[in-house]
């Protein structure tokens, strides 16, 4: 296989009104094979959709780029604030499927106006009909109706909506498509088509490569090759998608893939614990790995040094534990150790879950 | 128990002639006190449309609702109601005014209590989805990140206290620790207070978690009811026995 993204060192701050920098992005790469779907899951803010800008290359104040480049296809980008882009990079070679853009198209536009509109924002001189073959064309090879072109928005379903926008999105052919949270409004059976529909695409080579990002963990795996854990403005593990789900080698992805809800009989009847503590302040992010006021695994050098990258560049750990327990896997009771103590591990051995007796106390890790 | 909720055959149309949907037909209920109720079905099926009527925010094609015995079909009180009935809307990027700070967002809600009580809840509410005043009370929320205006509209509602809880997808964009201790302060909460929810989201996992009892929507009807076991581990209806075969597994042999 060939590489299709480098993107390295990464950095990128929110500048706030009265003076401060937020840094959501914080010294991340990402490495990306062609016809690879790299999934990005992790904690609520913690810099994802900011990563999904960066690399789309539609930051804009007052989210500034301090570092970082982008290669694609062997052609580098530098992307901090003093490097111009190539309009033509956006859309046809990265293209962004925003968190919430299936409800931000306008609703008195018809599917066929956002069609020409999006082309001609690329190519002033594509006609109205060569826009509309040309999505006429990707709907026909995807298996769909044509006559979404002319609907309102509010005629379509969720799923159908969701898909009209990821082609809409891919109308140009993009190498890498990054897609945040395209599956989070819908429900089980449209979630599925989506990702069918985002395989097809991949075999077809309308896109070369996909990041998907979700908090949905089962969906990742289904979508993925590989996933990518953040927390807190960096990416603490990255690995096979299947690997990482069954022995995850970082105690945030431990403790993240602990708190999935499966739709089991077990989970009945137990309580299941999420991470203790609050998520940091990326404005003031802790010392040492970001983690280790949380982490149940934490040592002395957690505290003040920054955490060791374990691995290679396609599956690695930034831990402290990791570099001492080459090639484990976490143990899953030891990462949240105060909160999973009395349930059981939810990820491993399904058959010794216990029960939870009903007088547990009913207080909430805060 | 006690009924605390009730609607009969609650049927909304939108459009007129050869345009109309029928967006709920004729769909009956109820929420008894202190229960968590789950509402699933695909994307289309009626949920919000419902939910958006049991808060009094639609005019109801016909059919009838009661709260605490009460008739709520159509609303002469609606700021009395919504004392007791509070919301997490389905989509936080359109439910929020773009120019009002978090703070102002949260006072105007607080309006309703007394000043110090006031305060102590907007403390609790916002520990209770993770956050922290002096980390997002002035930002705007266009300066938040989507799982994080979700907890904005989750601890609003908690504020309140309400009696009966809609809440319409409201942990879809939050990470799975997060969520499940969102969900673990909901049921707290119902045990403490002895509030009801009724819940909307198509992760059947959560639904399977929270819920006591489960219904399922199709197209605008209410196809299938009843305890979560039977509903999640014994469907009758074919369409509820699809929607759980596509639930995406976290393992390959599970
Ligand atoms: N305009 C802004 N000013 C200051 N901080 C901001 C601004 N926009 C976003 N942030 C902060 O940057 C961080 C990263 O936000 P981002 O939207 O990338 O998170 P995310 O990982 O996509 O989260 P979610 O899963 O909730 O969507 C968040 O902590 C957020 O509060
Ligand atoms: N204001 C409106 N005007 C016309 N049709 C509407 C309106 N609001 C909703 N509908 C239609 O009513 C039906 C039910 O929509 P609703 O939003 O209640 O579904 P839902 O189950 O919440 O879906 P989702 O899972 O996507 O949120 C859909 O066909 C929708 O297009
Ligand atoms: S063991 Fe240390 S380095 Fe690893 S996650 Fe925990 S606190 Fe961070
Ligand atoms: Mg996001
Ligand atoms: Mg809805």
């Amino acid at each position: 296989m060939s590489r299709l993204v480098n993107a390295e060192h990464l950095r990128a701050s929110y500048h706030t009104p009265d003076g401060r920098e937020v840094t959501a992005v914080d010294g991340v790469s990402v490495h990306i094979d062609e016809g690879e779907v790299l999934g990005i899951a992790g904690e609520s803010g913690s810099g994802k959709s900011t990563l999904g800008a960066i690399l789309s290359l539609t930051a804009r104040p007052p989210l500034y780029v301090d570092s970082g480049s982008l290669e694609i296809d062997g052609q580098t980008q530098a992307l901090d604030g003093s490097s111009k882009i190539p309009r033509t990079w956006r859309g046809s070679v990265v293209s962004l499927l925003p968190q919430g853009a299936m409800n931000s198209i306008s609703p008195t536009m018809r599917v066929r106006d956002l069609v020409v509109d999006v082309m001609r924002a690329h190519n002033r001189s594509v006609t109205k009909d060569e826009a509309l073959d040309r999505a006429r064309d990707r709907l026909a090879s995807l298996d769909l109706p044509t006559r979404v072109l002319d609907a309102y928005p509010h005629q379509l379903s969720g799923g159908m909506k969701q898909r009209t926008v990821t082609i809409i999105s891919t109308l140009l052919n993009p190498r890498l498509l990054i897609a945040d949270e395209p599956t989070s409004a819908l429900d089980v059976t449209s979630q599925k088509a989506l990702i069918d529909m985002l395989l097809q695409m991949l075999e077809q080579k309308i896109m070369s490569g996909v990041i998907f990002i979700t908090h949905d963990l089962p969906v990742l795996r289904t979508v993925s090759n590989r996933i990518a854990v953040m927390y807190a403005g960096k990416i603490v593990e990255v690995g096979d998608a299947e690997e990482l789900t069954t022995a995850p080698r970082h105690p945030y992805s431990a403790a993240l893939l602990s708190s999935v809800l499966v739709p089991e009989p077990a989970y009945r009847k137990m309580r299941v614990y999420g991470i203790p503590g609050a998520p940091p302040n990326l404005a003031h992010p802790p010392s040492g790995c970001r983690f280790h006021p949380r982490c149940g695994l934490v040592m002395d050098e957690c505290h003040t040094e920054e955490p060791p990258h374990v691995g290679d560049q396609l599956r690695f750990s930034k831990c402290f534990w990791a570099l001492k327990n080459p090639g484990q896997s976490v143990p899953l009771k030891a990462v949240t150790a105060s909160s999973l103590s009395e349930t059981d591990t939810v990820v491993e051995d399904d058959d010794d879950t216990t029960s939870r007796p009903d007088d547990e106390p009913s207080e909430v890790p805060a | 128990m006690s009924e605390i909720f009730a609607a009969k055959e609650l049927t909304k149309t939108f459009g007129h002639g050869k345009h109309v949907v029928e967006a709920v037909k004729q769909v009956s209920f109820s929420l008894q006190e202190r229960e968590v109720v789950t509402i699933v079905g695909e994307s289309g099926s009626g949920k919000s449309t419902l939910a958006r009527m049991v808060l009094g925010l639609l005019p109801i094609t016909s059919g009838q609702m009661t709260f605490q015995g009460q008739d709520v079909t159509h609303l002469k009180d609606r700021a009395a109601y919504w004392r007791d009935v509070q919301a997490v809307f389905q989509d936080p990027f359109s439910s929020f005014n773009q120019f009002f700070t978090v703070r102002r967002l949260l006072h105007r809600s607080l309006r309703l209590l007394h000043a110090d009580v006031g305060r102590e809840r907007l403390e609790e509410s916002l520990q209770y989805v993770g956050l922290t005043g002096p980390d997002v009370l002035d930002r705007y929320p266009h300066q938040l990140s989507g799982g994080q205006r979700q907890r904005i509209m989750i601890a609003r509602a908690l504020m309140l206290r309400p009696k009966l809880l809609v809440a319409d997808e409201a942990t879809s964009m939050l990470d799975a620790s997060l969520r499940v201790n969102i969900l673990n302060v909901l049921t707290d909460l119902r045990d403490e207070l002895g509030m009801t929810v009724l819940f909307i989201t198509h992760d059947i996992g959560q639904a399977c978690y929270v819920a006591d009892r489960v219904l399922v929507m199709e197209n605008g009807l209410m196809v299938e009811q009843g305890s979560t076991d039977d509903v999640i581990f014994n469907p009758q209806h074919e369409y509820t026995q699809r929607l759980l075969s596509d639930v995406p597994k976290l393992h390959q042999a599970s």
